[in-house]
């Protein structure tokens, strides 16, 4: 037995009771360690990403919306506070080009975007670093793919009233009025009914929740796509265009014949 | 050939068919552009009638509730009527179908759109005049049938811009003092919508007015032979002929190639352009209402009226009973402009005091009076149409609504005035002009210089058969007051003297033969 002794030591050893506990904690801290460290990196990248995002969003804001908004978006005589507003408002009022502001009037024009997304998402970004606030939705929610039948209903129901049964938009007071919808980028049409701009009510996720929201894209971007089958659909602005319609085309088409039919042979 | 001829004469022989024919072939119509305004009107009511019955094979009025289950994805599940169904059957599923609704559903915009054209042509040329009074009235009750065919049938397909109409057809009716609810129940059988109210419009719409339509349209032509139709002044024409082309054969190949292509521009705009597109508007729900809601063109008028009266006209009287003259006055105010349209002829041969009968149509400017309040007629009109799409004109105008509000109702006010007397100068003035060229000529654009240095422009002459066309026009002068066989002047006296020298203290003689003469140096 005795040769064997170093060896049965060792085995001694590795079998001993405390051995596997031993193992146990160095694997432990190892992985734990390693994930902790490699933990730690990442928190820290990100938070220096956002710092740097949210910082030059502060700049991006200092530059564009300061001298209506106020410095610190608290607000002034010319514009809201942006404390609160989230970054979805932002997304909506800055990604459609209404902000900033070409002149003031009766409500924000709809302009070419004066930002890159990337501006954009950085000005979301110190706005939503101010106070809570909507935030851009999940992918889900936008993608457009939900029930036509009950967005359509929906629609009907909350939007038309303002926005016309196929979006094609309407008149409100004071000069103000309800966009048309073709064309709106669905995370937009999101935006818009969460944050409701201007003159928009907003549509909670207790009012609609946002699988609601996106069946209502969803049947916006339906009629999108599928153009009137009846033909050219004048706008989509109901009796009025077709009664020009008729009164200018049909009927003056008709008397042009008239006279072509009674004019006299030279 | 000898087959022809032995049919028809087969026919003749059993029906004496060949009298009427003959009559009737050798009837004379005159030939200018606006007289066949009216052959618009018929030839698309007939298209009308033709769509009409391939719809009502497959239209269902029924408002039971059904589950949709067609082809169009947005309103798949969607409870709603067996009419609304059936309305977008006809658009998706049956072939030709979404063809037939518009066709006939542009084919009566235009039926209407041509009766208002007519309307006004008879109007401006004095075809009302005696012997065609009662063809104005017949006429007049046309336009009110089409506008009343026109509702019915917009409202059949029971969707949200339909019933959305008939709410507001059914608060008219509430607004009406004491009968109102009762007739508003009478009519729809229930509290508004009710569950009878499509299938009783269906009844009206594709039997009743159609009937009384078509009879109408029967009385109206067989008035047209009887009274002939009315010419301009020319060369050859008087009140006691009519010159034109008979009716077989000239007459009824254009009338009947005119029949193909007023079908055909139909047929081409309903291929091309869609028409009250159903499948957005959804099923009939009494809450939402959209944007841009507005009835279709020839009832545009009366919604106009009800955007245009001021607010807070309403009140509830110490009985308790509510006085809606938010809605009353638009009502009664649209119902006397309608009224003071049919009787117009009446009006006018009374203050003229002209019994005669006149076949030669009046050319606008030398009736001033007439003329002028026919344009302030139209301004009125055309003010509360325009006020239908007030919404649409402040959203493409880029105005505010409130201020299209403002401005449409000083226009419905004070436009008509302004349009009578600017007309009426217009009238006189165009007067003037034509008697400065029947009695100097017209200027040739030939200058020519006098041995004296002076230069002058020569004046030519018309010759006879265009200065016939100017001045062959009757006179009217103010009436003056007479006693009558008692020795009283009565206050109708007083009244239709007043009214005749509205009409007539402003007018400009016709150029007589001797100012003629007398011109001729």
């Amino acid at each position: 037995m005795a040769p064997t002794s170093p060896a049965s030591a060792r085995r001694a050893g590795r079998r001993s009771p405390l051995a596997t506990t031993a193992l146990l904690v160095v694997g432990l801290l190892a992985t734990g360690g390693a994930y902790a460290l490699a933990t730690t990196t990442a928190t820290a990248e990100t938070t220096a990403a956002s710092a740097q995002l949210i910082d030059e969003g502060g700049k991006l804001f200092a530059a564009n919306c300061a001298s209506c908004h106020g410095l610190d978006a608290e607000g002034t005589a010319a514009g809201p506070t942006l404390i609160g507003a989230g970054a979805l408002a932002v997304d909506f009022q800055v990604g459609t080009g209404r902000m900033p502001m070409a002149a003031s009037g009766p409500q924000a024009e709809v302009k070419p975007v004066q930002f890159t997304q990337e501006q954009i998402d950085a000005m979301a970004a110190w706005v939503a670093d101010l106070a809570p606030g909507p935030a851009v939705p999940a992918d889900r929610y936008i993608a457009g793919d939900g029930d036509a039948a009950i967005g359509a209903e929906l629609f009907r129901i909350n939007c038309a009233m303002c926005h016309n049964v196929a979006g094609a938009g309407g008149a409100l007071t004071e000069g103000k009025w309800a966009p048309g919808l073709a064309g709106v980028d669905p995370v937009h049409i999101y935006g818009a009914m969460v944050t409701g701009p201007q003159n928009m009510p907003v549509f909670s996720d207790l009012n609609l929740t946002p699988e609601e929201k996106n069946d209502i894209i969803t049947y916006l971007l339906y009629i999108e796509e599928n153009p009137s089958v009846g033909g050219w659909d004048l706008g989509s602005l109901g009796p009025v265009s077709e009664g020009l319609f008729i009164w200018i085309f049909g009927l003056g088409g008709l008397v042009a014949v008239t006279i072509w039919l009674t004019a006299k042979s030279n | 050939m000898r087959f022809t001829g032995w049919a028809a004469n087969y026919v003749d022989e059993r029906t004496s068919a060949s009298t009427a024919v003959k009559a009737l072939g050798r009837k004379i119509f005159p030939d200018h552009w606006s007289f066949m305004l009216g052959e618009v009107a018929l030839y698309s009511f007939i298209v009308i009638l033709l769509s009409g019955t391939f719809l009502t094979f497959f239209f269902d009025p029924s408002m039971t509730e059904v589950e949709y289950s067609g082809s169009y994805v947005p309103l798949q599940g969607i409870p709603m009527s067996v009419a609304y169904h059936s309305s977008l059957d006809i658009s998706f599923e049956i072939r030709g179908g979404l063809l037939m609704r518009q066709v006939h559903h542009w084919a009566a915009l235009l039926f209407v759109a041509a009766i208002g054209l007519h309307m006004l042509r008879v109007f401006f040329t004095g075809a009302f005049r005696k012997p065609r009074e009662l063809n104005w009235i017949v006429g007049f009750l046309l336009f009110v049938m089409a506008m009343a065919l026109g509702f019915t049938g917009y409202s059949l397909p029971d969707d949200l811009l339909s019933g959305n109409g008939l709410r507001i057809i059914d608060g008219m009716i509430k607004a009406v003092p004491v009968a109102g609810a009762w007739i508003s129940y009478l009519l729809f059988g229930d509290e508004f919508p009710g569950t009878d109210i499509i299938p009783r419009l269906y009844v009206l719409h594709i039997m009743l007015l159609p009937a009384i339509t078509i009879a109408l349209i029967g009385i109206h032509m067989v008035l047209l032979v009887v009274n002939k139709h009315t010419q301009f002044a020319a060369p050859g024409r008087t009140n006691d002929n009519v010159v034109g082309s008979p009716v077989l054969p000239g007459f009824a190949a254009k009338a009947g190639g005119f029949f193909f292509l007023v079908f055909g521009v139909i047929v081409l705009i309903a291929s091309f352009f869609t028409i009250n597109p159903i499948w957005n508007y959804g099923p009939y729900d009494p809450s939402p209402v959209s944007a841009g809601t507005q009835p279709d063109w020839y009832i545009g008028f009366a919604d106009g009226a009800l955007r245009l009266i001021p607010p807070n006209l309403d009140f509830v009287d110490p009985f308790g009973f509510t006085w809606a003259f938010g809605v009353l006055i638009p009502l009664v105010g649209l119902l006397v402009f309608l009224a003071a349209v049919g009787l117009y002829p009446f009006f006018e041969a009374w203050v003229t005091g002209d019994r005669r009968e006149h076949h030669i149509a009046e050319r606008p400017r030398n009736a001033p009076t007439r003329t002028a309040i026919g344009a302030a007629g139209v301004t009125f009109y055309a003010a509360l149409w325009a006020a239908a799409s007030s919404d649409l004109i402040a959203t493409h105008f880029r105005l505010s609504i409130e201020g299209v509000i403002l401005a449409l109702q000083v226009a419905t006010v004070f436009g008509p005035f302004v349009a009578y007397f600017i007309t009426k100068r217009v009238c006189l003035a165009l007067q003037r002009k034509d008697r400065e060229i029947a009695l100097h000529g017209f200027e040739s654009g030939r200058i020519v210089r006098l041995p004296g240095g002076e230069y002058i422009e020569v004046h030519e002459q018309l010759d006879d058969f265009e200065r016939w066309k100017l001045v062959s026009f009757d006179e009217y002068q103010p009436i003056m007051i007479r006693p009558n066989d008692q020795g009283k002047i009565t206050v109708n006296q007083r009244v239709r003297a007043t009214l005749s020298r509205w009409f007539f203290e402003d007018r400009i003689a016709p150029v007589t033969q001797n100012e003629l003469e007398s011109q001729k140096h």
